[in-house]
This record gives C-alpha cells, sequence and structure tokens, in this order.
C-alpha cells in the first residue's frame, strides 16, 4: 500500500521542484526548455524556484501540503492515519492549486478587490507540465485516502480511476460549459447582469414569430425546432422502411441494405450538403438540365429549409436505420407467429402486434434524429442561406464581425437545454421502455410476411431514395474529376493536383499540394486522440457495468450528460474556458485531441458497456478469489476478452475525429489546420472542387480503417465462439453505437 | 501428490448483509470446523450464496465479523483473503487454455514458472485430467470443465474451499458422479469447504453437516440425519425430503416416549421435550403403508386405525406414488410394493411405520 504514496509523492514532488512549472509557449513535445534557460528562466523555472527567484510566494503554501503526506510515507502507518493525512493533503493541494490559478493570471489579480488588499503581484500563465504532475499526484493521493477509508472496497485502482475520470470529465466538460453559463450573464466588461441576459435570451432574433403572419425569418430557435422535428419525424420513417424492406421483405438483395450502416460513420456530415449543391445548386447538374429540358430557370431553392431537411434526411436516415433494424428483428417472431395462429392475417398482425411492439423503438429513433439535427452544424453551414438555426448562429456570433461571446453564449444555452430536453427523454423514458428483448432462448420462428400493400408502399418510398443515395456518393467520388460543376464537365486531374500533388526536388520528395498540411494534422491529431478515447471510454464502461460505488448513479448521470452537449456549444465553451489561465490550450494540438476526447468518448463507452456485459461477472469474481487484483484482473481477463471492442473503439474514435466538425471549426489554429475545417473554408470560397476531392479521400481513408476493424473482428468471431458463458449479443460493438450526437 | 491442506476454520459472528432496506443475511453466527464440509441448503433468495460470498470476499459485511484460522478478514477484499471458489458457470477464462487457467492463481501470486507449471499439473492429475492441459475450456465437456474449475480451486491449497451450486449446469447421471468425486477430493485433501445447493439430495449425500437457510436465517443445523430424522420446524420437515404434516396430540408422556394420537390412532414415539397438548408431526412418504381393507380386517387392532381413500395412484417403475383422503387431510404416500397396487377410488387402512413419523421442533 505504502509503495503507492511513496510513488505518487515523489511524481509530485518532480513536479515541484524539477519540471517547469508553466505552460511554454513552444508545442508540448517541444524540449526547447532544456537548454534555453532553464532552470532559472522564468518562463521555464519549476515552482520552488518561481518562488524563491521569481518572487511568485504565492506558489509557496502547496509546500505545506507535500509535508502533510510525510507523516504517513512510513510503512506502518494505520489506514486511519492514511485516511485523514492523505485528504488533508489531496484536497487542500488540488482546491489550492485551483484558486491560485483562478485568482491570479496574466495580469496579475483577477479580482480588483484582491489586488487592494494584498497589493500587486506578479503575472503568471496556464499551468504547465509540471503543475499537471501535481495535480496529478494530489489527486492519487486523495484516491488513495479514500480506498484506505474502505470506499471501494479499498481498492486502490479503481478508487484511482473513478477520481481520474471525474477530474477530467469536470475539468473539460463541466467547466467549460459552466463557463459559457457564466458567460451568458456577463456584459462585454465581464459585469455580471441579469438584466442583459433577460434581453439578449428573449431576443427576437432567437423566438421571433413574425413569419407566420408575414414574409420575414422566423427565430432561430423556432428555425432549429421545427427543423429538428421534422428531420425526426421523416428520418425515422424512412428508416423504418429501410429497415422493414432489410429484414421482413424477403428480398435476395435485401440484405445489402445493411451497407447503409457503414455511410455515417465514414461520411463528414457536411458533405451530403455539397453533393446537393453540384446536384441542385443555381449550376447544379440537374438544375442545369430541367433549364435546357423545360426551360425552367435555376433558382436558390436548395439554399434555406428544404436543402437543409434534405441534405439532413439524407445524413440521419441511416442512424435511424441503425436503431430500428434491431427493433425490427428484435420482435420476438413468436410473437407474430401466436398472432396468425389465433387467425389475424398478416395486415392485423402488422397493426396489432408488430407495429406497437416496435413504438417504443421509433419514439427512441425519433428523438436520436432529433438531437443529431439539433446539433449538426456542416449541413445547415453549406446550404443555409438564409435561413439561420442555432448551431450556425453561434459560429457567426463567434466567428463573425459580430464577435459577440454572451450572444454566443446564450444561443448556446438554448441549444442545450433543447438537446439536454430530448436526451433525458430518450434515455429516462423511452429507452427503457423498450419491449425488445434477446431471451438467449432460441428463438427459431420467422418474422411475418409484409402485407402486401404495406410492401409496395415501402418500395415506393426506399427505391427512389436509394437511388438518390446512389447519386450522390457518386457525385461525391467523381465530383472531384470535373473542372467546373454546371460549367465545364471535362475530365481533370486538378483538385486532386492542387490539395494532393507531391514533387520531388532537390531534397527529396516535397508535399507541395496544399492539403497535405492538415491532412497530415488530422491524421496525427486523430491517431494520438483514439487511444486515448478509447481508454477513457472503456475504463469508465468498466467503473460502470461492474464497479458498485456510492455515487456511482451520479457518476453514470456525469458521463451520459457529456454525450448530449451538441459540437458547436462544446467549441464555444473551450474557446471561453482555455484561452486563459489556468488551463491555457487553445491554439495548440492538446485541444484537439482533449475535445476529441470527449466528445467521441460514447464510441468507447458503449462499445465497452456493451461487450462488458456480455462477459460473466463471474469471470473477475473467480480472478479476483484467485489472488489477482483488480488491476491484474482488468489487465489479464477484462482486457484480452474485450479485444474485439478495444479495436472498434479505436477505429471508430479515429474515424470519428476526422469526421468531426462542429467543434474543431472553433478550435483549429494555423498551426493545427484539420481537415474538415479546410475543407469548409474551401466551400466558403465557392472552391467545390477540391472540397469534393479532399472529401472523398478522407471516405476512402476512413472506409479503409472501417473495413480493417470489420475483417479484424468478424476474424476474432470465426475463432472461439462458445468462449463466453453467456450467448453472445446481437451486434457488433461499435457499430450500432451511434446515438451519440454529432 | 503434492495438493496440500491448509484447512483452517471459519467463524460467523453475527454477520448482516444489506442491501439498503433489504437485510440478505440477517445477524447469523456460524462456524464451520477445520477439514469439514459443510452444506448451505435453502430456496432460492434465502441468502445462502450471499453467506458463500461473504466468505470469499465478493461482498462486505454490513456488520458482525468474519474470521478465518485466527484472521479478522471482515474487510479484507477477496484478493487478500486465502479462499478459493468454484462458480456455478465455473468461470473458466476462455482465452486461456485449461493449464493456465489452473497456473492463472500462482503466477499472480508471483510465483516462479517452472514451479506453477508442476503444480498445475499435479492438481490436473488429481482431478483425472492429465492430458488435457493444453486444450481451450470450449473444448471440453461440462463435466470436464467443471473438473478444471475444482482444480484451479484446488491448486491454491487456500485455507477454505468454496461451492457455488457446482453441479447445476450437469445432467442428473453426471451429477451423482461428479458429487462423489468432489466428496472424494474434499475427504482425502482434509479441505475446510463450503458447499451452496438447493437440491437437499445433493446437500444430504455431500455434507458432514448441513445448515438450513430461510430468509435470510439459519433456519436448522445438524448433521443429514439429525435434520432429516429430528426436523426443528414445518420448513425444514418439508424442505429436507417430503413429509404430510399432520396435527396430533400427546397423550402422555413417558420416559423418553410420548404417547401420540393421530387422528383415532395411537403411537409411541421419542417426545422431543414435547409435553401432552397439541403437536405438529411430519409423517415421512415411506412410513405410511396403505393397507387393502379385507372383509376380515379392520385395521390393527391396538392402538386404533386410520382410514382413507386412494384418490391418485401414479406408477414409477420402482415405486408407486399415493395421494390418500383421510381425516387427517390428504396424505401423500410411497410403497414400493408394486406387484400389489391399490387402484384410484379404493378404500384403504393406514399403517404407519414407527421410523419415519417424529414431533416437530424441539422444545428444549
Amino acid at each position: 500500500m505504502n509503495r503507492f504514496i511513496v510513488l505518487w509523492f515523489a511524481v509530485g514532488l518532480i513536479g515541484f521542484a524539477i519540471i517547469p512549472w508553466y505552460t511554454t509557449d513552444d508545442s508540448f513535445w517541444s524540449f526547447v526548455w532544456l537548454t534555453d534557460g532553464y532552470p532559472f528562466d522564468a518562463d521555464y523555472a519549476p515552482a520552488l524556484l518561481q518562488i524563491f527567484v521569481h518572487g511568485k510566494i504565492w506558489l509557496a503554501p502547496l509546500i505545506l501540503f507535500f509535508l502533510a503526506v510525510v507523516p504517513v510515507l512510513r510503512r506502518d502507518a494505520s489506514g486511519q492515519q492514511q485516511a485523514r493525512y492523505l485528504a488533508i493533503a489531496g484536497i487542500g493541494g488540488l482546491a489550492y492549486l485551483f484558486l491560485q490559478g483562478f485568482t491570479i493570471g496574466i495580469g496579475g489579480w483577477e479580482y480588483a478587490a484582491l489586488e487592494s488588499l494584498f497589493g500587486p503581484v506578479e503575472r503568471q500563465f496556464g499551468l504547465g507540465y509540471g503543475a499537471v504532475l501535481v495535480a496529478g499526484a494530489f489527486l492519487f493521493l486523495l484516491t488513495q485516502s479514500f480506498a484506505a477509508r474502505g470506499y471501494v472496497g479499498g481498492d486502490l485502482f479503481v478508487a484511482g480511476s473513478i477520481g481520474l475520470i471525474i477530474t477530467l470529465i469536470v475539468a473539460f466538460v463541466f467547466f467549460p460549459v459552466s463557463r459559457i453559463l457564466m458567460s451568458a450573464f456577463q456584459d462585454n466588461d465581464g459585469a455580471f447582469t441579469l438584466l442583459l441576459f433577460a434581453e439578449k435570451i428573449s431576443d427576437n432574433k432567437i423566438w421571433g414569430l413574425r413569419c407566420i403572419s408575414e414574409n420575414v425569418s422566423c427565430g432561430v430557435a423556432w428555425n432549429s425546432l421545427m427543423l429538428a422535428t421534422t428531420v425526426g419525424f421523416g428520418s425515422t420513417l424512412l428508416g423504418l422502411a429501410f429497415a422493414l424492406v432489410t429484414t421482413r421483405a424477403r428480398l435476395r438483395f435485401g440484405k445489402a441494405f445493411r451497407v447503409l450502416t457503414v455511410l455515417p460513420i465514414i461520411t463528414p456530415p457536411f458533405v451530403i450538403g455539397l453533393a446537393m449543391i453540384l446536384l441542385f445548386g443555381r449550376a447544379g447538374v440537374v438544375s442545369q438540365f430541367m433549364d435546357w429540358a423545360f426551360d425552367i430557370e435555376p433558382s436558390r431553392w436548395i439554399y434555406g429549409f428544404t436543402g437543409i431537411w434534405l441534405a439532413q434526411m439524407l445524413a440521419f436516415t441511416p442512424i435511424a436505420f441503425l436503431v430500428l433494424i434491431g427493433v425490427v428483428e428484435g420482435v420476438s417472431p413468436s410473437m407474430e407467429e401466436a398472432a396468425q395462429t389465433l387467425r389475424a392475417d398478416s395486415w392485423t398482425t402488422f397493426t396489432t402486434v408488430s407495429f406497437p411492439l416496435m413504438r417504443p423503438g421509433l419514439a427512441n429513433a425519433f428523438l436520436l434524429g432529433f438531437i443529431e439535427s439539433m446539433a449538426d452544424f456542416g449541413n445547415p453551414f453549406v446550404l443555409g442561406g438564409n435561413y439561420g438555426v442555432l448551431s450556425t448562429d453561434i459560429f457567426f456570433a463567434i466567428v463573425g464581425a459580430q464577435n459577440d461571446q454572451g450572444r454566443a453564449a446564450v444561443l448556446a444555452i438554448v441549444l442545450l437545454v433543447f438537446t439536454l430536453t430530448a436526451f433525458y427523454v430518450q434515455r429516462r423514458w423511452v429507452g427503457k421502455k423498450s419491449y425488445v428483448t434477446v431471451t438467449g432462448k432460441g428463438d427459431s420462428g420467422l418474422h411475418a410476411a409484409l402485407p402486401k400493400r404495406l410492401t409496395w408502399a415501402i418500395f415506393a418510398i426506399v427505391i427512389p431514395w436509394t437511388a438518390m443515395m446512389l447519386v450522390i456518393y457518386c457525385m461525391v467520388m467523381f465530383g472531384g474529376f470535373v473542372e467546373t460543376w454546371g460549367r465545364d464537365h471535362s475530365f481533370t486531374w486538378r483538385h486532386y493536383a492542387e490539395a494532393f500533388s507531391i514533387t520531388s526536388g532537390e531534397f527529396g520528395l516535397v508535399w507541395t499540394g496544399s492539403a497535405w498540411n492538415s491532412f497530415w494534422t488530422t491524421i496525427t491529431i486523430s491517431a494520438i486522440a483514439a487511444p486515448l478515447t478509447a481508454a477513457v471510454g472503456l475504463l469508465t464502461a468498466y467503473l460502470l457495468v461492474r464497479q458498485k460505488f456510492a455515487g456511482r448513479l451520479l457518476f453514470e448521470f456525469g458521463t451520459m450528460l457529456s454525450f448530449a452537449i451538441p459540437g458547436t456549444v462544446i467549441g464555444v465553451s473551450y474557446i471561453l474556458a482555455f484561452n486563459i489561465p489556468p488551463i491555457e490550450i487553445t491554439g495548440t494540438g492538446i485541444i484537439l485531441i482533449i475535445c476529441f476526447m470527449f466528445r467521441n468518448m460514447p464510441v468507447g463507452l458503449r462499445a465497452g458497456v456493451a461487450a462488458m456485459s456480455q462477459l460473466d461477472k463471474n469471470l473477475d469474481e473467480a480472478s479476483l478469489t484467485l489472488g489477482a487484483n483488480s488491476f491484474t484482473t482488468v489487465r489479464k481477463v477484462i482486457l484480452p476478452l474485450l479485444r474485439p471492442a478495444i479495436a472498434a473503439a479505436l477505429v471508430f474514435s479515429f474515424v470519428r475525429a476526422i469526421t468531426s466538425v462542429s467543434a474543431v471549426i472553433f478550435l483549429v489554429s494555423a498551426d493545427y489546420h484539420m481537415a474538415t475545417a479546410y475543407i469548409i473554408g474551401r466551400v466558403e470560397n465557392g472552391d467545390y472542387g477540391l472540397a469534393i476531392a479532399y472529401s472523398s479521400v478522407l471516405i476512402l481513408v476512413m472506409l479503409a480503417a472501417v473495413s480493417l476493424v470489420q475483417l479484424l473482428v468478424s476474424e476474432r468471431k470465426l475463432g472461439r465462439r462458445s468462449a463466453t458463458t453467456k450467448p453472445a449479443g446481437d451486434d457488433p460493438p461499435g457499430q450500432k453505437k451511434i446515438g451519440a450526437v454529432a | 501428490m503434492t495438493i496440500k491442506s491448509n484447512a483452517s476454520p471459519v467463524l460467523f459472528d453475527t454477520v448482516t448483509k444489506a442491501y439498503g432496506d433489504v437485510v440478505a443475511v440477517d445477524a447469523i453466527s456460524l462456524s464451520v470446523a477445520p477439514g469439514e464440509l459443510v452444506t448451505l441448503l435453502g430456496p432460492s433468495g434465502c441468502g445462502k450464496t450471499t453467506t458463500l460470498r461473504l466468505i470469499a470476499g465478493l461482498e462486505m459485511a454490513t456488520s458482525g465479523h468474519i474470521f478465518i484460522g485466527d484472521t479478522d478478514v471482515t474487510k479484507l477484499p477477496a484478493t487478500a483473503r486465502d479462499v478459493s471458489m468454484v462458480f456455478q458457470s465455473y468461470a473458466l477464462f476462455p482465452h486461456m487454455s485449461v493449464s493456465e487457467n489452473v497456473g492463472y492463481g500462482l503466477k499472480v501470486s508471483g510465483i516462479k514458472k517452472a514451479e506453477t507449471r508442476d503444480r498445475s499439473q499435479d492438481a490436473l492429475d488429481l482431478v483425472g485430467l492429465t492430458d488435457l492441459g493444453q486444450r481451450m475450456p470450449s473444448e471440453l465437456s461440462g463435466g470436464q470443465q467443471q473438473r478444471v474449475a475444482v482444480a484451479r480451486a484446488l491448486v491454491l491449497e487456500p485455507q477454505v474451499l468454496l461451492f457455488d451450486e457446482p453441479l447445476s449446469n450437469l445432467d442428473a447421471k453426471l451429477r451423482r458422479r461428479v458429487r462423489e468425486e468432489v466428496r472424494e477430493i474434499q475427504q482425502n485433501l482434509g479441505l475446510t469447504t463450503v458447499y451452496v445447493t438447493h437440491d437437499q439430495e445433493e446437500a444430504l449425500a455431500v455434507s458432514d453437516r448441513i445448515v438450513v437457510m430461510r430468509n435470510a436465517n439459519i433456519a436448522q443445523e445438524g448433521t443429514p440425519r439429525e435434520l432429516y430424522e429430528r426436523p426443528a420446524d414445518t420448513f425444514v420437515a418439508d424442505f429436507i425430503g417430503d413429509a404430510n404434516i399432520v396435527d396430533a396430540q400427546i397423550i402422555a408422556v413417558d420416559g423418553d416416549d410420548a404417547q401420540v394420537s393421530i387422528g383415532n390412532l395411537t403411537m409411541a414415539m421419542p417426545h422431543r421435550n414435547a409435553g401432552p397438548g397439541p403437536v405438529q408431526l411430519a409423517i415421512r412418504p415411506e412410513a405410511i403403508h396403505p393397507i387393502v381393507i379385507d372383509a376380515d380386517n379392520t385395521g390393527n387392532g391396538d392402538g386404533g386405525s386410520l382410514s382413507g381413500t386412494v384418490s391418485k395412484a401414479t406408477y414409477l417403475g420402482s415405486h408407486f406414488e399415493y395421494t390418500i383422503e383421510t381425516a387427517l387431510g390428504a396424505l401423500f404416500a410411497i410403497d414400493p410394493r408394486i406387484d400389489a397396487p391399490v387402484l384410484e377410488g379404493q378404500a384403504i387402512g393406514i399403517e404407519l411405520a414407527s421410523r419415519g413419523v417424529t414431533i416437530i421442533g424441539d422444545r428444549s
């Protein structure tokens, strides 16, 4: 036990006395500081020298908290002593570390009152490596204190993991979001004012309803709500149609529709919108054809509600399909067979048995579509025209000429309230009211065939829609080879050459294409973020599925809550929160990595929860009774058995990091430019050829990654299938888990 | 054979386990002697598995103390207790071979590779799986998997060995064989063993002592014979074997025996500290002998007689089962005399064997 205390005590001391305390201007991996004035330079000095050489005496009290650990470094310190002293060190150290960080900033005291009380102080920057080590040390000493008190059965590993996850979520989800809430109540000088907030939140631009009577646009909140509701309904209906065709129509090619499930994973969200412009925009193929054949003047009808709606329908129907195919398959055939033996014909069976059983699933799909549409940024951005929705208005409030953080914050709050409400309803009400059960007993019956009329109706929807999907993806794949859409349809390599050319120069190969920079940044950042995302997600899943601890429900609620926050809101909140000390990381690659970690954590979490719920809990217990501790158990028993889930979590976090737009667009910088942000920029300039070319390259890269993992996972399944003691579940891990917000 | 025994006693001192308001184990005190096999027997939900998991350290006691040997292990997690458990599902690690499974506990305790290998092999020899070390668990039959689970638990030479319904996944015939093997290994090695089951026949077959549990409490504990022949209450009488519970009257107590009147029949049996007055009797089905009433045979004369009508007769190969309607209520009887069956609807007399009829409860 004491080895652990000594270890973290040492880590803390190293962080305090040896490693630079503040963030440096250089990149995270740069070690310039080692040769550039360290250890005495004010920028690079460790805390100890900051106190004695640079007069930052407010760091001195941290020493006291280190001293509190000393009495329990002895081997024979009792659990009670550990609990007491480590709690003092942990809570006190962490609290003081952040308190001083928040009160003393780049300009000295943050609060005028304190300055008049204590006199002026030196300025200080954000917390750096040293501070991170010290914070980590205090955190784990604190969790050790909890463990010594008997929390989670005195298990160090579990207590430490819980502490770590909570700290991360508080720091990188709750803190930034609360920052948004605060800035909504502040005026531009930072003073708190309720009046201004009331004025902003009741703004006509948000809630205006004059569009009903006059020909002006409605408030953005109504626009968003309208869009999300119609998209939710539409995508649910279409998804159901596709699910029925795939599972019930007894078509030979029905299975092919399952390809649909992969599409939303590998398609950056705005690509559909882009393809729509190439088809129906003023210079679009269809518009031009209509003009030529029927003299219908090309118009801008695609920009606005109709266009966004169409694009979102195309983008989110596969998600509804994903949810509903499970629901449709999950309705036990024996129920339908029972109805039929009771003399119901196929129409009656469908309307009285099958459909009612699917109803909770339909509500679920609707809410997911609703949330996705609310949170979508790419399509409204590309196709919005004058039709503003919340997510795009937030962006323009921050980035555009307005630069009004307060307005962005207020809009973000409105958006957050909408998505959280939908999310809450989905989790608490619909999510649990499912009739679909997988009992593990063989259910050998056959699903009832669909009634004839319904079949035809479904075909009438599904076939044109499929055709449109095909056309859209063809556009994306081949659009990059066309000179200029609508005007000059001659074949060209120009766009690919501009983006991805490589010339062999004097010093070997030179990556001259304009896209290479953002491409490699994207791949690198995503590759770094993927294992971290998977690790955090799987660890959280382990805690949720396998451990019972006080506050577990709250913990679950906290992790779940972070999923429902739209990307634009996260983006704005990160800018507001991490621009200034104590955590000062805007403009770095770290902020992107952290953003991906917490936005994509659901991928790892859901894959982990699904896979772990299928592992017999007795396996862990057997390992524990055989003398392994929980860390060894995780390493030797759980992780090896979760290998498919890990692979899935890794690849899907990687792919999602590549496709994400909404949060990223706020966080990119000159040094760290991401592919999606680059493409969006090209779209803004009307450079569709390059944008499409770049998108298709991204899609191919991601398709390769996803195929790879599918191959690995399915190979694993062929092996020892009967391995687990419980029947394997219904869906491959990671694939069905799209419920999260884009 | 190098598998040794480190048998230690187990002691429960008023141990309670509660989940919120639900009490799963209610102030139980219990002791298991070194080398003894004690069975926790009871219907599902009675707290027997929770009690077992409390010994293993997989559940933590809400109050009370648990000792293994001389050590108070109440607060120790499973990892730190010298206890092994055989799970109902076996819980073999599916990604490890049989010998890796058996050697797992040694490996994580930091035992050297060579020794781990030798001791695992010894354990496999002991359970008769000498050549199967390289197989994967999924390539074994249910009975073989069960034995691997036993070997994996034995190889650590634990102070206490725990079984959680180990036979419930085996078919009926295999169950009898495996339970005999388990009992044999336990007796040869002299292991302290706690065994959970809901099957009373299994409990009678393997135990030195049985603890019958009901609603988070101990209903009665004793040797199999004590429980069967001297049940403390109607629950135990009914749960261990079948029993007809009937009301009766003690007329007089005379030395060790009591004169008991059952309907219009009077018989003598051990008084078990009951005084004159109303009592309940447990009558085992095999103690009831139906007698076909002929014209010249109207019962057994001396102590009066019981009579009734057979309402159901079922042929079961080795014996007949009868349901007999009597003045005492419906009685369930087993009769091995299959050559002279009684027909349904026939009026009969009833004889009671003195062994198999007992006063319920011990008022000492």
